[in-house]
């Protein structure tokens, strides 16, 4: 299959020695086995998040993201953007989902972005790179890639709320969305089936501002994949990873709990079965290690 | 009070509806609201409103403009688009908490010790100061947004949790000292500045 290259927006979190580069890492394992090309759009910017809006009035937010726009059509014309994370695929769709319906909107948008040499259309597909892997590959093809497969593994896949809602991934349900399950079962793992946390809501930027209430519904999150008997938990969004991994600890001590399960990203997965080493697959970035993978990847 | 409130006092006297629509991101929508609750029913804070959505939608229409913008409600959403996925009337709700909640700290009629207030508006300011957020900058902040004394608490608390972080090379001190950065920051300056005189102007026609 010949090469496939897109316009990545990668996006803060997975900066080198940011809370995601493990994530980054493991895509970059991934699309290498994949042959996918993924060209950085050029001095891309913060996409300012959901919780940026104190801040940010309107169009202001949307100019962030109108500008990262204008980079990429001047870089990368030909391609569709890709977005690793949540927040960035979803505050790009929904920039240029105002831009190009809200009247007005496109105008002022443009005459902010002149003051800084540039202009934007805002034409090109945005996806996520789940979107990539399941409609531009397809699980087969997916699996063809697989040299070790993630057997006797059991894992819930956790879809969290923006890759979810309110666009979501074509063919997939807001309230049971599958795809990570299949993706799971395509690597020769076992998914956790009926697994009633797979698109609650962790608490996002909140967990930072109401740290109680977020606490909580991780504590069910993880609840919910320990009783489904789940080995790990996978998901695709950077916040989601970090909330339901790092404050495991905290809720430990508060609810006398002794929650110890790894969470790791698709792409995780994706590049250990893919035959990519511990450090390829971002494994030395798990707060809570994930032997059984380990296992596999030094192997 | 500030002189924008006291300015949007007098021009909407009568109509609190005309004044979110004209002035909130998505307002325009509040009217279509049936007051059916399912908003309130999918949302993983609900517990913790004072007035849920379709309450603070009703409100607005009856005028309650003082209880509506200092209400700590809408500082609960945690954007997970729950309610926008399920509103039979489609209304983007998600975005008019948003809205509400940015309206109503710019009028200086938000709760002033409110905690999600505080940290969004140290994200927008982190972020927008180099065009990328900043993690170990913005973290120490946020610990030290209520004071010091419950800085060092918090940071005790966090003490772990950034430990590993620092382990997994998911966090380095070395952002402290400037860190990432766009390259082009005076651009990215300059089209925010005019995206806020655009909407500064634009409010002030209404």
């Amino acid at each position: 299959m010949a090469k496939k290259e897109y316009s990545f927006y990668p996006g803060c979190s997975s900066q080198k020695a940011a809370s995601a580069s493990n994530y980054q890492t493991s895509v970059n394992s991934m699309c290498d086995v994949l042959d996918v090309q993924l060209n950085e759009i050029p001095d891309w910017n913060c996409c300012a998040a959901s919780i940026g809006y104190a801040g940010g009035g309107e169009l202001p937010r949307l100019a962030m993201s109108a500008r990262n726009m204008a980079l990429s059509e001047q870089a990368h014309p030909d391609q569709d953007i890709v977005a690793t994370c949540a927040a960035c695929w979803l505050a790009t769709k929904e920039t240029q989902e105002r831009l190009h319906n809200d009247g007005g909107l496109m105008e002022e948008t443009n005459k902010a972005l002149a003051e800084g040499g540039l202009t934007v259309k805002a034409d090109q597909n945005i996806r996520h790179m789940v979107e990539v892997l399941i409609e531009d590959f397809g699980y087969d093809a997916l699996g063809k890639h697989v040299t070790r497969p993630l057997e006797g593994i059991k894992i819930a896949g956790y879809v969290g709320c923006q890759t979810n809602r309110p666009f979501g991934i074509d063919g997939e349900s807001f309230e049971n969305p599958k795809y990570l399950d299949k993706l799971v079962e395509t690597l020769g793992a076992d998914p956790v089936n009926n697994y009633d946390r797979k698109v609650s809501c962790c608490g996002g930027a909140l967990a930072f501002s109401e740290p109680e209430k977020s606490q909580a519904l991780i504590k069910d999150i993880i609840e919910a994949a320990y009783d489904g008997g789940a080995d790990m938990i996978v998901t695709p969004c950077p916040v989601c990873q970090l909330n339901v991994e790092a404050y495991q600890g905290q809720i430990n001590k508060k609810y006398n709990t002794k929650f110890d399960i790894p969470v790791v990203y698709y792409s995780t997965l994706m590049s250990v079965a893919y035959g990519k080493s511990y450090k390829e697959s971002g494994l030395d970035g798990q707060m809570i290690k994930a032997k059984q993978l380990d296992a596999i990847a030094k192997k | 009070m500030s002189d924008m409130n006291t300015a949007m006092v007098e021009k909407y006297r009568n109509s609190f509806l005309s004044e979110v629509e004209a002035n909130v991101e998505e307002g325009e929508w509040v009217k279509m609201c049936m007051q059916c609750g399912v908003c309130s029913g999918s949302c993983p804070f609900g517990p913790y409103w004072d007035h849920p959505p379709q309450e603070l939608f009703m409100m607005i229409r009856a005028g309650k403009r003082e209880a509506v913008l200092s209400s700590e409600s809408m500082w609960m959403c945690t954007s997970c688009y729950n309610c926008i996925a399920r509103c039979p009337r489609g209304l983007p709700i998600t975005h008019i908490m948003h809205g509400l909640a940015h309206y109503a700290k710019r009028l200086g009629l938000a709760p002033k010790n409110q905690q999600t207030m505080k940290f969004a508006s140290i994200f927008w300011d982190n972020l927008t100061k180099k065009g990328r957020v900043n993690e170990l900058q913005l973290g120490l902040k946020l610990y030290f947004m209520n004071g010091f004394v419950e800085g060092i608490k918090t940071a005790l608390c966090m003490k772990e949790m950034g430990m590993s972080m620092l382990m997994t090379k998911r966090m380095s001190p070395m952002e402290y000292f400037g860190g990432h950065s766009i390259k082009d920051t005076k651009g990215l300056h300059a089209i925010l500045k005019k995206a806020r005189e655009i909407e500064e102007a634009k409010a002030k026609q209404f």
